[in-house]
């Protein structure tokens, strides 16, 4: 009854996701199409620019029924969604490779940046979430809630720019840009991986110092309303040591919103960093993504938008399951 | 000043008493802005009573006069701003962390509210004995035992172990309570209303539990309650309290039967009686209690007391023992 009643709940959710798939495809779509950067009328532009070629109209004309562009926002759009369930997500205008292989190759540089960074910001977020409020309005407290909400507040343009002019143009210690340094093929298996691990230290610094200061806020929220507890009291009066009181009494108890708030940014892993990895050149699917949607390259940037969509769809999902599995009354509405 | 002086020196710490707590108080500063100190609230202010080994004492009084911030300022649950706390003769605001801790064993506390004092996370088994594990009480190959025995002692059956908090009611709840109190083998436990928050089948249960388990272990017990009927069934002295002092303390029985101070009188006149016939002369208080933050001068209650004297606005009664150790606080009875 119970399980039955579950499985209703996720198929009634799987549903309503796949329909806002559909209008949030269309929307993505007829933007892209709307786009003010054409790629066929720059490619069109280019070809009749060379002596003795066509005129840029012919040129246009015939582009555009090869793209098959030449039908409306509807009709192309529903050519796509055909495409899509074919499972082909056709050629890259930009990059001159199919689609999915653009895809595979970059998003693995993402992923590892991104889970980097995730395990960084729990090392250092929650154990400072935790001194915060066993500590509450004392002097590390603020400190260590000025420096996170300097964190929130920095923004990532700023925070790259500043870091690059530091530790780039003036210490020398990193490159500007890349993931690989020049002299990367002459190096070994070993010296290959310890040269990407050099030019992901930046971004990765980024992405962790900016994200930080929202997960140490939780923390110490979370852990404040437990550390108030009656049953912390108790444990106290027992004579436990304070190390147990707040570690295995108090954190295991913000240990379920925790766990909540990181599997829901577990999908974003796979979305990429597209600010961060543009301004240090790191060939990631954001990146990618980034250069794909400035010069107009409508299968590729379709096949990102609607991958982010599915992604924040999906982790939607996982959390809206989780919430049900634990609180069974969000069922039954 | 004088007095207090007198009172100090007076002091000495009598081997039949387990607790003895001289001149406590304890005021909650109120903060303005910016961290400036705007006064305090008087919670605690100028208790003197003691406890003698194997007796109960009963602390009664309105809610908000101070009766829980008392019993968690002697276990310095809250750290005491004036006043000594003696437990077997050691003054424990005296303690270092590490000393208080060991001395925690021989002290606990019941709360009042068995919901929300009991980690959600941990099995039974584990709030029970994860104190005496870590102050190693009891062998470690023994403890499983030794919890079997504990939690059978207190009415719980042994497979509630692998249980967490939510699968049981109130009542067992409170006895998980007690039974991780008394699995550190204390001498005292400071008993804060442990009853108020349970139905009064499962209250009277609950309170032949603690007085079977004082027969047996010889415990010592500070029972805080404002059920007055609970209190006299359980206590050898009682105690009462109004707005942060005691206005009268005494043997259960000589207070009981023959009330002195116009607060108590009051307070006992409340006491609900189990047969409509009987008309009660209920003595109705005027007004409510003054803030604690800004206490009437004189004799506190003097703004709600119905034998208001002149006296009684100017100057603070002295305690006087009309015998038998049945102190009062009341200018009522200056000669």
């Amino acid at each position: 009854m119970k399980d039955n009643q579950l499985a209703k709940y996720i198929v009634k959710r799987i549903l309503i996701s796949v329909v806002i798939l559909f209008f949030v495809a269309l929307i993505i779509y007829s933007l892209m199409r709307c786009l003010p950067t054409s790629y066929i009328e720059q490619v069109a532009r280019e070809k009749s620019m060379q002596p003795g070629s066509k005129s840029f109209e012919e040129w246009m004309k015939q582009l555009t029924a090869m793209y098959n562009m030449d039908k409306g926002i509807p009709e192309g759009f529903i050519a796509w969604l055909g495409n899509m369930f074919r499972g082909e997500f056709g050629d890259s205008w930009k990059w001159t490779v199919p689609v999915v292989d653009k895809f595979a190759d970059t998003v693995w540089v993402s992923f590892a940046m991104g889970a980097i960074s995730l395990v960084l910001q729990v090392l250092i977020a929650i154990p400072l979430g935790i001194i915060a409020a066993t500590k509450q309005y004392s002097k590390t407290d603020y400190t260590i809630s000025v420096i996170a909400l300097a964190g929130i507040s920095l923004p990532t343009f700023f925070f790259a720019s500043l870091m690059k002019l530091v530790f780039s143009v003036h210490l020398g210690w990193f490159d500007l840009y890349g993931l690989v340094g020049r002299n990367y093929e002459q190096l070994d298996a070993f010296g290959k991986l310890l040269d990407k691990a050099h030019h992901l230290v930046m971004p990765v610094t980024v992405l962790t110092v900016i994200s930080i200061g929202g997960l140490m806020r939780h923390t110490r929220t979370n852990m404040l309303e437990v550390l108030n507890a009656d049953y912390i009291r108790t444990a106290r009066a027992k004579g436990l040591s304070e190390k147990s009181v707040v570690y295995k009494h108090a954190f295991r108890n913000t240990m379920i919103p925790m766990v909540t708030i990181l599997g829901g940014s577990l999908p974003g892993l796979f979305s990429g960093a597209l600010i961060t990895e543009t301004l240090f050149g790191i060939p990631g699917i954001g990146y990618a993504s980034y250069h794909s949607m400035i010069s107009g390259d409508i299968p590729f940037s379709m096949f990102y938008l609607t991958f982010m969509a599915v992604l924040t769809l999906t982790g939607n999902l996982i959390t809206d399951i989780l919430y049900a599995v634990v609180d069974p009354r969000v069922r039954i509405s | 000043m004088a007095e207090q002086m007198k009172n100090e020196e007076a002091f000495v710490h009598n081997e039949e008493n387990i607790l003895e707590v001289n001149h406590l108080k304890k005021y909650f500063p109120i903060k303005g802005a910016l961290g400036t100190k705007r006064g305090a609230v008087k919670a605690v202010d100028d208790v003197t009573f003691s406890i003698k080994k194997g007796t109960t004492m009963g602390l009664v009084g309105e809610s908000g006069c101070g009766k829980s911030t008392t019993g968690r300022t002697i276990l310095r649950l809250i750290e005491k701003t004036d006043g000594e706390v003696y437990f077997n003769g050691i003054d424990v605001n005296k303690l270092s962390k590490k000393e208080l801790r060991a001395l925690r064993t021989k002290m606990q506390i019941i709360f009042q509210d068995p919901y929300s004092s009991l980690s959600p996370r941990l099995p039974i088994g584990e709030i029970i004995g994860e104190a005496v594990r870590e102050h190693g009480l009891v062998p470690k190959e023994e403890l499983d035992e030794y919890i079997t025995k504990v939690m059978l002692s207190c009415g719980l059956q042994p497979y509630h172990k692998d249980r967490y908090p939510h699968e049981f009611s109130g009542g067992q709840r409170q006895r998980i309570c007690i039974a991780r109190a008394i699995a550190l083998n204390p001498d005292f436990i400071v008993c804060d209303e442990p009853v108020s928050a349970l139905d009064v089948s499962i209250q009277a249960q609950v309170i032949n539990l603690l007085k079977d388990l004082q027969d047996q272990l010889g415990l010592t017990y500070l029972f805080i309650s404002h059920d007055l009927s609970v209190v006299e069934h359980i206590s050898d002295t009682v105690g009462v309290m109004y707005l942060g002092g005691l206005v009268e303390t005494g043997a259960t029985e000589d207070i009981f039967a023959n009330p002195l101070h116009p607060y108590t009188k009051a307070l006992f006149s409340a006491i609900p009686m189990p047969d409509p016939e009987i008309k009660t002369d209920r003595i109705i208080l005027e007004g409510s209690i003054p803030s604690p933050a800004n206490p009437p001068s004189g004799c506190k209650f003097h703004t709600r007391c119905s034998e208001c004297m002149e006296i009684c606005k100017n100057k603070a009664p002295e305690a006087r023992d009309m015998g038998n150790g049945h102190v009062v606080r009341c200018h009522l009875y200056d000669k």
